[in-house]
């Protein structure tokens, strides 16, 4: 055993070198030829299927799924690539069970879907793993259009511009691309680097020109306008909000977002220091993939804390089925009141809930309290720096139609633009689509139907 | 409980269940095994004249045909009849036969189209017991170019001649095989029984070519870059096969000449099915072949439910549908039906939408919700959508009542007619 299993405080090295590559190995394998054989035999190639309705980027499920069954694995990979070029990572990260899955017909026949996300990563995988890019661009057009954010909505968008003969510049404050996928998941969705490679396999498409720069900081949305013809953001959201809870300002209170994120970038994860007792606060994939990794990283107890019912949680069904599964306690209906503690958090104070006529919530005076030598919130994010001359919508950019923001020449999809649901899919959606309507609206050529 | 044991043409066994003479029955080795799980009884793979026996490919002999989940719907092969000395297969059946004298044995046969090679063969096969023949007039591959096989099969006059000659020389009952590769299956059945025969046992294989290699260009197995069509079965001739042995069941020159069913047989709704159209007992290869022996505890079982729930007796069951395999012109044309889907068990596929929508009469509506509902005034009872959907039960067809108004027609349900008084048949007889 370790010796700082049990160790108080935040400290690296509660487990081993072994337990911790086993606890963070692929949570979803992929699937072997046969297993991909037997998967796509279960799909009834349903007319107007409700999988396709249900998927934010259309793609042809029962197509790609009959290409597989028939034994033509790249060809599936096209039919997925064309209507989403992260089809790759959609794969990985997608709650499936809300989307595509969750509306197979085999759920009503049997409570038991096609694999559609695992299928999805068998085509998309086999076609990555070939060298070169299989997208040819299109004429050169002649334009050019600045992306702002190299995540998956500036990546979805800047592909299928860079498609159609544009000349494309990324922006991308962070060192490396790729956004949330890079930054912002589990590690154990997306092992071996998948997000990098994805993004570098995006690229090969050629015409796109990647560049460090963070609007605000380094650009303004005036410039490019000026030197651009056409402007897409996609920087997603930049700042985190807070608990409003006294005390939040000790120390081993952090955003949920930055230890996925160390997480995510650590080379070791012996050197990764967390919490006995872990506390997180929130209700969405964020908390649950913060709290999942505190206790594979070794977190004795490590319980999340949702302020409302457990029905309303952000995180689906199935991610919080893996939450408990790995050993994370889910308390709902409570919310913190006081950060305890004599420099560093020792204690997380909470009151339950109750849900008031119209909605809202206050607390009750039941009050109960639990250890915490590790805080993290994980209660959502917040728009940051945005350029004042941008009309907002519930916080966030607001658009019309295909990501046509307020200025005239400047579109916005993925988590900054209101609408969305913060989901990788949405925004790979919402990229693609501005693409196509930056791409009509610099040439007049009429839009392509996605999927 | 059932009795199932079986008496066909004189011929014994506990059950009807057979393995037809096939790679499975070359050889004592394998037959013991087949006894010791339970089969009723076997026809011996075909024995040749006696001198070098015939040899067979080295390369692969099979060529399949895979549902889902690589489930094996067909299977073709070019192997030829039994590649043994003669009088190793001869020891062999005898001490089998002594050691399992409840179970049926019988010897499957194919030599030259000659009285003496006939006679001759007979001759050798006298006293190991077994207890008949069956004249392998089927074989489609390979012997058949030699002048056996289906070559005779396919000649209802050598069919005649041979089985002539074989009820000259042998007083064993005599079971003729038949091929499926003909016009008309009733005509070579025909000349069987005017030869003597006993029974006809059917289907010999279909010829094939199960499928062709995209990167070689050739027919499936490959031997050596080329393939040759071979002999199909398993659960995708099945349907052929019941309508051949119905044929021979209705026909009034064959009817009540018993009959040996063959051709996909897999379960023991199978093997009931060609039971009811007439078999006396049935033959099995594939479905052993595709997973052992053991299938038959299975078949037995499943009959036997089958027969006790239905309080019938086995003999009850042989020939009970063959008075309703009629010809088409004596189908009721005033019978009508409408599709009715289950909406709770619907499962929202659409696929019978798609079905009719594409295909057929446009008779299914798509409503919001993904609720699909029959449009009974389209709906020409054609039945594919209750084809197509996956949920059993799902979809069925209603019977209108006599009387009932049919939507699609607007006219009431009328009594019994058929096309031959049909006004708009130019041959029809007016109604007596």
């Amino acid at each position: 055993m370790s010796q700082a299993r049990l160790a108080p405080g935040v400290v690296p090295g509660r487990l081993t070198p072994h337990e911790l590559a086993a606890n963070f190995v692929d949570v979803a394998p992929p699937l072997d030829d046969h297993e991909a054989r037997v998967a796509a035999d279960r799909c009834y190639f349903c007319h107007d299927a409700p999988c396709v309705t249900a998927c934010p980027t259309s793609i042809d499920i029962p197509l790609f799924i009959r290409q597989i069954a028939t034994g033509t694995p790249d060809a599936a990979a096209m039919t997925i690539f064309h209507a989403n070029i992260l089809g790759g990572m959609c794969a990985r990260v997608c709650p499936t069970e809300n989307l595509c899955e969750g509306a197979c017909v085999r759920m009503e026949a049997e409570g038991d879907p096609v694999e559609i996300g695992a299928l999805q990563r068998y085509a998309t995988d086999g076609l990555m793993a070939q060298p070169g890019h299989p997208f040819r661009r299109a004429a050169p057009t002649g334009k050019r259009v600045a992306v702002v954010g190299a995540g998956p909505a500036g990546l979805a968008c800047a592909h299928r511009l860079a498609a159609k003969g544009h000349d494309v510049t990324i922006f991308e404050a962070r060192p490396k691309p790729g956004g949330l996928n890079e930054y912002g998941i589990a590690s154990y969705k997306a092992v071996d680097g998948f997000a990098q490679a994805e993004v570098d396999w995006i690229l090969g498409i050629g015409g796109i020109t990647l560049r460090q720069g963070q609007l605000g900081r380094d650009i303004t949305l005036e410039a490019l306008r000026a030197d651009f013809d056409a402007v897409f953001l996609g920087m997603g959201l930049g700042g985190v909000n807070a608990l409003r809870a006294e005390g939040e300002e000790r120390r081993n209170v952090l955003d949920a977002v930055s230890f996925i994120r160390d997480l995510r970038q650590a080379s070791d994860l012996t050197a990764l220091p967390v919490g006995r007792d872990v506390v997180v606060i929130g209700g969405g994939m964020t908390a649950v993939d913060a709290a999942v990794q505190a206790k594979l990283l070794g977190a004795e107890n490590v319980t999340i804390v949702y302020r409302r019912d457990r029905s309303q949680m952000g995180a689906s069904r199935h991610e919080q089925d893996h939450a408990t599964r790995t050993g994370v306690r889910i308390i709902c209906n409570a919310a913190p009141v006081k950060v305890h503690g004599n420099g560093a958090v020792v204690e997380v104070e909470f009151a339950y809930t109750a849900v008031d006529p119209d909605g809202g919530l206050h607390l009750s005076d039941d009050r109960f309290r639990l250890k915490a030598d590790q805080l993290f919130r994980a209660i959502g994010q917040r728009l940051d720096g945005v350029p004042q001359e941008l009309a907002l919508n519930g916080g966030k950019i607001g658009v019309a139609g295909p990501g046509r923001t307020s200025i005239p020449g400047v579109w916005a999809g993925g988590d900054c633009a209101a609408g969305g649901d913060d989901l990788t899919v949405t925004a790979v959606a919402q990229g693609r689509d501005a693409a196509e309507d930056i791409d009509a609206h610099l040439t007049g050529r009429p839009v392509e139907i996605p999927g | 409980m059932a009795d199932l044991r079986s008496n066909f043409i004189g011929i014994k066994s506990p059950n009807p269940f057979w393995l037809a003479s096939a790679p499975p029955t070359d050889k004592e080795y394998n037959v013991r095994r087949a006894f010791q799980a339970g089969w009723g009884g076997v026809v011996w793979k075909t024995l040749g004249s006696e001198g070098p026996p015939v040899v067979n490919v080295n390369g692969p002999r099979y060529g399949v045909i895979h549902g889902p989940d690589r489930r094996v719907l067909g299977i073709n092969n070019i192997e030829l009849i039994t590649d043994r000395p003669l009088e190793v297969n001869l020891r062999e059946i005898k001490q089998v036969k002594r050691d399992y004298p409840d179970r049926a044995l019988v010897i499957s046969l194919m030599v030259p189209c000659d009285e003496e090679s006939w006679r001759d063969i007979l001759a050798r096969i006298e006293d190991t017991g077994a207890d008949g023949v069956e004249l392998n007039f089927g074989c489609p591959h390979g012997m058949s170019e030699r002048g056996m096989g289906s070559a005779v099969g396919q000649v209802p006059e050598y069919i005649e001649m041979v089985t002539r000659w074989v009820k000259q020389y042998s007083r064993m009952p005599c079971i003729v095989k038949l091929t499926p590769n003909i016009t008309d299956v009733r005509k070579p059945a025909e000349a069987a029984r005017r030869g003597g025969a006993d029974a006809v046992s059917l289907i010999n294989t279909i010829n094939s070519i199960t499928s062709v290699d995209l990167d070689l260009f050739a027919p499936q197995p490959t031997i050596d870059g080329k393939g040759a069509h071979g002999g199909y079965c398993g659960p995708a001739v099945k349907p052929i096969a019941l309508n051949m042995v119905a044929e021979i069941a209705r026909n009034p020159a064959t009817h009540g000449l018993p009959i040996s069913g063959i051709g996909g047989v897999t379960t023991w709704r199978d093997a009931a099915e060609f039971m009811a159209l007439g078999a006396g007992t049935v033959q099995v290869c594939t479905a052993a072949m595709t997973y052992g022996f053991k299938v038959v505890q299975e078949m037995i079982s499943g009959l036997r439910d089958y027969l006790d729930s239905h309080d019938m007796a086995m003999s009850d069951l042989i020939g009970r549908a063959v008075p309703n395999v009629t010809d088409w012109n004596q189908l009721n044309l005033n019978y009508v039906t409408k599709a009715r889907i289950d909406q709770d068990l619907c499962i929202k596929c659409g696929r019978c939408f798609a079905a009719c929508e594409d295909t057929s009469h446009q008779a299914i509506a798509m409503k919001p919700g993904r609720v699909f509902e029959v449009i009974e005034e389209e709906c020409v009872a054609c039945n594919l959508c209750l084809d197509v959907c996956p949920v059993e039960n799902c979809i069925d067809m209603r019977e209108l009542a006599l009387g009932e108004i049919d939507l699609r027609t607007g006219r009431p349900v009328q009594p019994y007619a058929n096309w031959t008084t049909h006004a708009n048949n130019p041959m029809a007889k007016a109604a007596e």
